[in-house]
């Protein structure tokens, strides 16, 4: 591998590392405050997708206006299922909100193929973003350069809001313990509200960048990458961002380099078994805090 | 009436209701015609009632929420088709890649294949599931799926072509040898399960579910029993997946992805987490549902000139994991909850002038 | 003086740098009933929890009818956090599961109910003996070792009669009342047929009626099963009418032992709990 290819495959990696991470934020925060892996959360990143071909293939609209209804659009969608299937079940077993997490994911891809057929469609192009641009030896298009760039903005704006803020406060409170926080006079449904939309809203950009490179969304999309995050997740501590985005950067890294050195069809099976290692050797990750049951 | 008479009014009604059942398995077969819907539902609501208690018992029986149920099975599909394929049609099925030679000559009849899938995926589940089950509740959910992912990733691979046929998969595997086969076969399993879910292993998978601690202090021991509850539903699961095969003649990696585990795990639910009879009424209602009743909604209509909005491809689905949410979030119990059907609503009724005799249990709720 | 059934030495349980249970020693006669008392908080529970193996602990050992069955010392990161005494005393590192000390011999309640709340009593009480069966998977799936399980429920049902709770079989565990309920613990504990039985605050959240009833209870189980028993317990009518001999901790340490008598009398005890407890 000669060090152009190297670099080449390393701002690859990073670039759909950032990705990752954006995503990953998502489950950790949802798991960190309700104890939920949400199954859903890689269905909203493909609802995102949909949402662009709606606003800039079917009603023409600049990329620009485009970009802001997704987000929107995407965090209502977020807060709207948290409403509708979680909310209902908050003092029922967490198996039962498991599945109703289980039960979106299966409704929204089910949606998906309704109104938007199985057959993929052709995702818009954002004139800016393919741009291909020269740095140095490497040429690459702006959305690969600027991926990384705009995650590790999101993430350092984030621990500032969860660090200095009220509304921070408040969610790290609920994380450490749900009940208490509760009986402390802290508005728990804002709070989760809000974890919904700080996850939905960078699963939308995430999105974004995600799908620009690529040809095509179908209602499947989201579920591999979903997964892929929810990993990351673990792997960095579930419940951590920090860990979170590492554990982005990694499995982007991993698999871009196991796709260069040609075993592309096993780089999720790397992934995977990652998972059940770090699962069994490190339960709690990276960054993650040791829960233990009380007798 | 005593509960010795009832018991045996018990067991004479169930006989009678099996017979019926026969009965009525013989009038579709003599009297209907081979392409009828009934009879597809009926044969894949009997394999799916047979996926879906097996992995009720590892689900709602043992507690351990497993969404490895299709890795399981591709496992037990993938094994009786690459050994029941007749050997003639190997050159055929293979026809790209070619057959391994170690696997040329090995031929199994229908129920050795169907016997050596369940042991794969029994021997499988042996393997990681001592590791896996050391993993609490979501983890070990997200640890199967992730492993049953593997499987399928791994089966339709290249290194595998000349055992699994890579990506083109198998084809040709044999059909059922007759209309019967799978309510049997699933019957018996199914019978399997119940016997055990009535022993006192079965009660001790009850007791890790209803409280892990408390059943480790009664001294059961739990890394054994969760790996016996592991094992056993994989074996089944293999064996449902073996049947799934047959019936469908032909078979990739991705008839086994994570949809058909959740699709799975919803029949479950709906019939009840921790009840056997909720899963196998569920599973023929589903089935029925979706195959069946719920076609049109697929199709889109005209009632004279007035087009009728929303039908169209998909839309019966849409509407099947509404009915689905509507279970989860407001009847969360499925039909049966954790009960099992039993005929005691209809001699508690025999039974009315003697109150105290009719404290058990009613079946319905 | 009779045979030891339970010998605790130096049991130090740290938890990070928290010590909760700090050098505790204590003994166990045959036939005795023994209580463990003091303030909340003071390690109870963690100790019976050392007892029954649900944790390992930091440095100590456990023996049972002479035999030692639990031993450890600290390891790893907690070989610089420990802050015990008696540090290069225990060599060995014996740490079994619940299980296997529960099939020795050793039954417990629990402090907050746990019963098979979705089960019947009879199902509770057959799932405790679940573990003596001789039958493996296989023989009993397909009814070959009918004999035996049909023994099981015969057992189950009159330990049921003995413990009056026959009446109630096939309720579900969880709709008895809540002072039924703890009796179904002890009856549960009892199925699988223990040496020695440790109480977990058995009358706690019971009425005076009710824990007048366990009081008697506790006293018959333990003639009718001979059985030596080991409790931990605030309510001090019940501890002092029932005990045979006492131990008090407070903040994980022993600091007073003897007779109802003696505790009673006992100034450290006064100043550090019952003094405190008055309002109870």
């Amino acid at each position: 591998m000669t060090s152009t290819a190297f670099l080449q495959y390393c701002l690859t990696g990073i670039s759909i590392g950032g990705i990752y991470a954006l995503i990953a934020i998502g489950y950790t925060m949802v798991y960190g405050i309700l104890r939920l892996i949400n199954f859903a959360h890689g269905d909203i990143f493909m609802m995102a997708a949909y949402f662009m071909i709606f606003a800039m293939v079917d009603f023409a609209l600049p990329w620009y206006v485009s970009i802001i209804l997704v987000l929107t659009a995407t965090v209502v969608l977020g807060v709207v299922i948290e409403k509708v299937a979680y909310k209902p079940l908050r003092s029922a077993p967490r198996m039962s909100i498991m599945i109703s997490a289980i039960g979106v994911s299966y409704l929204l891809q089910n949606l998906a193929t309704y109104l938007f057929s199985a057959l993929p469609k052709g995702y818009p192009t954002i004139a800016f973003l393919t741009k291909t641009i020269r740095i140095g030896t490497l040429s690459t298009s702006v959305v690969t350069f600027i991926t990384p760039i705009l995650t590790l903005a999101f993430v350092f704006i984030l621990i500032q809001l969860i660090n200095h803020t009220k509304m921070g406060m408040a969610m790290r409170a609920v994380s450490k313990d749900f009940e208490t926080s509760q009986l402390m006079g802290i508005k728990i449904n804002r709070v989760i509200s809000f974890t919904f939309v700080i996850g939905c809203f960078l699963a939308a950009v995430g999105s974004i960048l995600y799908f620009t490179p690529r040809p095509s969304v179908y209602p499947l999309a989201g579920s591999l990458p979903g997964l892929k995050c929810f990993i990351a997740a673990v792997f960095g501590g579930i419940g951590s961002i920090p860990g979170a985005v590492l554990g982005g950067f990694l499995i982007g890294l991993s698999e871009t380099f196991i796709k260069a050195a040609g075993y592309s069809e096993f780089s999720d099976v790397f992934t995977f078994i990652l998972l059940i290692v770090v699962l069994l050797f490190k339960p709690t990750g990276l960054f993650g805090e040791k829960i233990t049951e009380k007798v | 009436m005593t509960e010795k008479k009832k018991s045996q009014l018990s067991i004479l009604f169930s006989v009678i209701a099996l017979i019926g059942i026969a009965i009525v398995l013989f009038c579709v077969n003599r009297f209907t015609p081979p392409t009828f819907m009934l009879r597809t539902v009926l044969q894949l609501g009997a394999i799916y009632a047979l996926v879906a208690v097996s992995m009720n018992l590892l689900n709602g029986f043992t507690g351990l929420f497993s969404l490895g149920q299709a890795g399981f099975m591709a496992v037990g599909a993938y094994t009786f088709a690459i050994f029941t394929i007749p050997v003639s049609s190997r050159p055929g099925v293979y026809y790209l890649y070619g057959v391994a030679d170690w696997l040329k000559n090995i031929h199994l009849p229908i129920l050795a294949g169907l016997l050596a899938a369940g042991l794969v995926a029994a021997v499988l589940a042996a393997l990681i599931g001592a590791p896996v089950l050391r993993l609490k509740s979501d983890y070990f959910a997200i640890a199967t799926l992730g492993f049953a992912e593997i499987v399928r990733i791994i089966v339709g691979s290249t290194p595998m072509n000349r055992v699994t046929n890579g990506s083109l998969g198998l084809k040709m595997i044999p059909k059922f040898p007759n209309f019967y086969f799978p309510f049997l076969i699933s019957g018996i399993c199914i019978l399997i399960i119940a016997l055990l879910l009535r022993s006192s292993y079965g009660r001790a998978f009850k007791a890790i579910r209803e409280d892990e601690i408390a059943a480790e202090a009664m001294g059961i021991n739990l890394a054994k029993h969760k790996q016996m509850s592991f094992i056993i539903s994989s074996f089944f699961a293999g064996i449902g997946g073996a049947l799934m095969g047959m019936f469908l003649g032909a078979i990739t990696s991705t008839t086994f992805n994570i949809t058909l585990t959740y699709n799975i795990l919803l029949i479950v639910v709906i019939g009840g987490m921790g009840s056997m009879t909720g899963s196998i009424i569920s599973a023929f209602l589903v089935i029925a549902a979706r195959e069946w009743w719920l076609r049109f909604l697929d199709q889109s209509t005209y009632i004279g000139s007035f087009h009728v909005p929303l039908l169209k491809t998909g839309f019966r689905m849409v509407v099947f994991s509404i009915i689905l949410m509507i279970v989860v979030l407001f009847f969360r119990k499925g039909i049966m909850g954790m009960k099992e059907f039993n005929w005691n609503f209809i001699l508690n009724r025999l039974d009315k002038k003697d109150p105290a005799a009719s404290a058990g249990g009613e079946g319905n709720e | 003086m009779s045979n030891t059934v339970l010998s605790v030495q130096d049991v130090t349980m740290q938890f990070g740098g928290v010590v909760a249970v700090n050098n505790l020693s204590l003994e166990v006669h045959e036939g005795e009933i023994v209580s463990l008392i003091g303030p909340n908080g003071a390690g109870k529970t963690t100790a019976f929890n050392v007892i029954t193996g649900v944790y390992a602990p930091t440095n100590g050992a456990v023996d049972f009818h002479g035999k030692q069955i639990i031993c450890n010392h600290p390891k790893g990161k907690m070989d610089k956090l420990y802050a015990g005494e008696n540090k290069g005393k225990y060599k060995k590192t014996l740490e079994p599961t619940p299980d296997k000390i529960t099939k020795l011999g050793i039954a417990r309640t629990f402090q907050n109910i746990r019963l098979f709340k979705e089960l019947t009593v009879l199902e509770n009480v057959l799932i405790a003996k679940h573990m003596r069966m001789k039958a493996n998977i296989f023989t009993d799936t397909f009814l070959l070792s009918w004999k035996e399980e049909k023994q099981m429920k015969e057992d189950a049902l009159e330990l049921l009669r003995i413990l009056d709770l026959y009446d109630v079989r096939n309720e579900i565990a969880s709709s008895l009342p809540y002072g039924k309920q703890r009796h179904l613990e002890i009856a549960r504990a009892l199925a699988t047929d223990p040496s020695l039985l440790l109480l977990d605050e058995p009358a706690a959240g019971l009425n005076p009626q009710e824990t007048d009833e366990l009081t008697a209870f506790i006293k018959r189980v333990r003639d009718q099963f001979h059985l030596t028993v080991f409790m931990i317990e605030h309510h001090m009518n019940l501890v002092m009418d029932i005990s045979d001999r006492i131990y008090v901790i407070d903040f994980g340490k022993l600091i007073a032992s003897g007779t109802p008598n003696e505790i009673q009398n006992n100034q450290k005890v006064i100043d550090a709990y019952l003094g405190v407890a008055e309002d109870d």
